[in-house]
């Protein structure tokens, strides 16, 4: 076992971790935080995106014993006393979703697009998400959303 | 699937990470792990314990050294996506490697793992092979410049010793390169790469995924260097090549490919 000190959503979480725990399974079952999915398991589909000290990674594919000292925001943080925050809003009002599985990823991985590139055109768009499959929307209206959040200011 | 069970260290230097590596001979390196985490959960790789260096930021650089640039190990691709120094005497390198895998592979991943891991599909072992790259290693023994050509022994097999770890990549200034790969979907890896540059007047050709390691197209450089047109050259870019058959493409596909991609890539050179 090793040890790690994670802030996870803003709260410092210590546990002892087995080195081969991954950190999507630290959050599901360690954390109890199951917005984050687990899709291929390959490090394929993104529906385990989450922030890293402030930029997206898959969480399948990161240690929970790398993680240590990090910063790490799932899903959970990001509306605030219940208002949806403006990604998740866009994502909302455009349709960007169907069954909702890929979304938490979706969503992450737009947040962190965002801050890395506020005014994204839709070829930019369409490139920063294709470490991210969806199986129901067709990705238009997934598009769509994104264009929504960053004239938003998301 | 969830990795066969290991041992891990942090370690707090590169000297303490090649003592780490020699108490263990099964022991590997890692640094991003977007090559290796994949691995270990498909348990191909069983190491007995990681020698975790991700926490190096020594090691995370681009530095400009007049004639070249010197890398640290560890900058993510991201990183050399962004950076000023290579989008001016580099351009090559920093397209290259926005085009590995997806934005959140590129956050995590880093140039010194994608090379040390030596896939003959990577787009940066072409195009680091085609720039004539220099890696610097450091083990118990101190320090070596390995040229890039004496770097890459076999499938995922590298000249680097078992308690070697690769600390930078040095590339010399180019103005004109170009990297073109055929894929079969986005973040697919490479069915075929050819990675072309300007080495001080030479047009230097390298390619990826046709072989047990990137390749230099040796025969498109030496028609190149005859006076050859960029068509007739790009015509030899398989000779010299043994590329696999499997379920991206047949080898007669992959060998279309190299010279259909290498002539695009002489074109826009």
């Amino acid at each position: 076992m090793t040890s790690v000190a994670i802030t996870v959503n803003g709260q410092l979480r210590d546990a002892e971790v087995e080195p081969r725990q991954l950190l999507v399974y630290f959050l599901r079952e360690t954390l109890g935080l199951k917005g984050t999915n687990v899709g291929c398991d390959t490090s394929s589909c993104g529906a385990c995106t989450v922030l890293m000290d402030g930029v997206s990674v898959k969480s399948c594919t990161v240690l929970a014993a790398q993680a240590d000292g990090s910063a790490v925001t799932t899903i959970e943080a990001l509306a605030e006393d219940g208002d949806l925050h403006v990604v998740q809003q866009a994502f909302h009002e455009h349709h960007a979703l169907q069954c909702g599985y890929c979304t938490p990823g979706f969503v992450m991985a737009t947040v962190s697009l965002l801050q890395e590139n506020p005014n994204p055109s839709e070829g930019e768009i369409r490139q920063a998400l294709e470490g991210n499959l969806c199986r129901c929307t067709g990705y238009h209206n997934i598009v769509r959303a994104v264009e929504a959040a960053a004239r938003a200011g998301g | 699937m969830i990795p066969a069970a290991f041992a891990y260290e942090r370690a707090g230097s590169v000297e303490e990470a090649i003592a780490l590596l020699g108490r263990d001979e099964d022991a590997k390196l890692l640094a991003g792990g977007h090559s290796l985490i994949p691995a270990l959960r498909l348990r191909i790789a069983r190491p007995s314990a990681l020698v975790d260096i991700g926490r190096l930021d020594d090691l995370r650089y681009v530095r400009d050294d007049g004639d070249r640039i010197a890398i640290g190990a560890l900058t993510h691709h991201d990183a050399l996506v962004r950076d000023p120094v290579l989008a001016a005497r580099c351009g090559l390198l920093a397209h290259a490697a926005e085009l590995v895998g997806d934005p959140q592979v590129r956050h995590r991943g880093t140039i010194g793992g994608s090379l040390a891991h030596a896939d003959p599909a990577s787009d940066l072992g072409a195009v680091a092979l085609a720039l004539d790259a220099e890696l610097v290693a450091r083990g118990p023994e101190g320090e070596r410049a390995i040229p890039v050509a004496e770097f890459f022994t076999g499938p995922f097999t590298s000249s680097l010793g078992p308690q070697e770890i690769l600390t930078e990549i040095r590339v010399p200034a180019v103005e004109r390169g170009v990297y073109l790969k055929y894929q079969r979907s986005a973040r697919d890896w490479a069915t075929v790469g050819v990675a072309a540059a300007d080495v001080g007047g030479r047009v230097q050709v390298a390619l990826a995924s046709m072989g047990a390691t990137p390749l230099r197209a040796t025969a498109v450089e030496e028609a190149l260097a005859g006076g050859a047109s960029a068509a007739d050259a790009a015509a030899l870019a398989a000779e010299g090549t043994d590329p696999q058959t499997d379920v991206s493409a047949s080898s007669e596909y992959r060998a279309h490919l190299a010279r259909v991609l290498a002539r695009r890539a002489l074109e826009q050179l």
